[in-house]
């Protein structure tokens, strides 16, 4: 109960501000990439402060989470697909306006023709995942249960 | 609501340095509580789970649909107290063909602009400063094009 309360808390504070700041609209993020508007900028700084305080101080206050669970310590680390992924999501990104999280939560603002993009980023993350799949590399580090 | 100026901010900065700190507020939460780093681009692995035999982010699969749900309620919270329901303009096959691209990159290279731009960045990751930089220029660049070549919006 306590864990389902804080996964909406969590996300309920993400999606508020991503509404919030105009994300939740492919129009605005659009202004940012084509140079009209730079408040993406800002809205990238303020989460990452935050993020990182959050990140590095928890774990140096606390040797487990509110909830009594592990902190992880998952740093990113280059594989692969790092920079050829990120070069075809930023032609999506450009194209759209659209990334993974803006476009969960505008449907939460009645955008309906994004689910057009969500639906189309589930076909793209499933192209990925069978192709990966046939692949023998090791492609990302298993998964935590939490 | 800040007075509008002129470029770089025509819109002004609150609601952009506002949502951002909300933004970060809600990855904290959930760093606080499920000790996870919820970056949003892995829920489209972790849903995929439930309906085809692909495997990849299984384990978080619960918690990341919730905090989908989470999302979508948030932002609804905001639309519905501030009157600000929005339908795009985009046309739908920039929404489809943009969106297809994004679901395979942001899976291919392990994170998006949550996962490496935020959480990635925040946990100071260099492989996440590089996909960054990259998906932002090529964004830029695409954005820029699409916009020269007259399609709109």
């Amino acid at each position: 109960m306590k864990r389902l309360a804080a996964i909406l808390l969590g996300g309920g504070l993400f999606g508020y501000g991503l509404a919030w700041s105009g994300m939740t609209r492919p129009e605005v993020v659009l202004s940012f990439l084509q140079l009209r508007d730079l408040g993406l900028l800002l809205v990238m700084a303020a989460a990452l402060a935050v993020t990182a305080i959050g990140f590095h101080l928890a774990p140096r206050l606390r040797s487990t989470t509110l909830l009594g669970l592990p902190f992880s310590h998952e740093v990113k680390r280059m594989l692969p697909g790092t920079v050829s992924g990120a070069l075809i999501f930023g032609v999506g990104w450009g194209l759209s306006g659209l990334c993974p999280g803006a476009a969960v939560a505008s449907v939460g603002i009645g955008n309906g023709p994004v689910l057009i993009g969500l639906a189309a980023m589930f076909l793209g993350a499933y192209l990925q995942g069978v192709i990966a799949a046939g692949r023998p590399s090791p492609h990302r580090p298993l998964d935590r249960p939490v | 609501m800040s007075t509008a100026t002129g470029f770089p901010f025509p819109h002004g900065i609150t609601s952009y340095l506002g949502g951002g700190l909300l933004i970060g507020a809600g990855l904290v939460v959930m760093y606080l509580t499920l000790g996870v780093k919820a970056g949003a681009s892995s829920f489209l692995s972790s849903t995929l789970t439930y309906f085809t035999p692909l495997t990849a982010e299984r384990a978080s699969r619960q918690w990341r649909l919730l905090f989908a749900l989470g999302l979508v309620f948030g932002a609804w919270l905001y639309a519905w107290s501030q009157q600000a329901f929005f339908v795009t303009a985009v046309g739908w096959w920039r929404l489809g063909l943009g969106g297809l691209l994004v679901g395979y990159g942001t899976r291919l290279s392990s994170g998006c602009t949550s996962g490496h731009g935020i959480c990635g960045l925040a946990s100071f990751s260099r492989a996440s400063l590089l996909a960054v930089v990259v998906f932002m220029g090529v964004a830029i660049v695409t954005a820029r094009v699409v916009l020269l070549l007259g399609v709109t919006p």
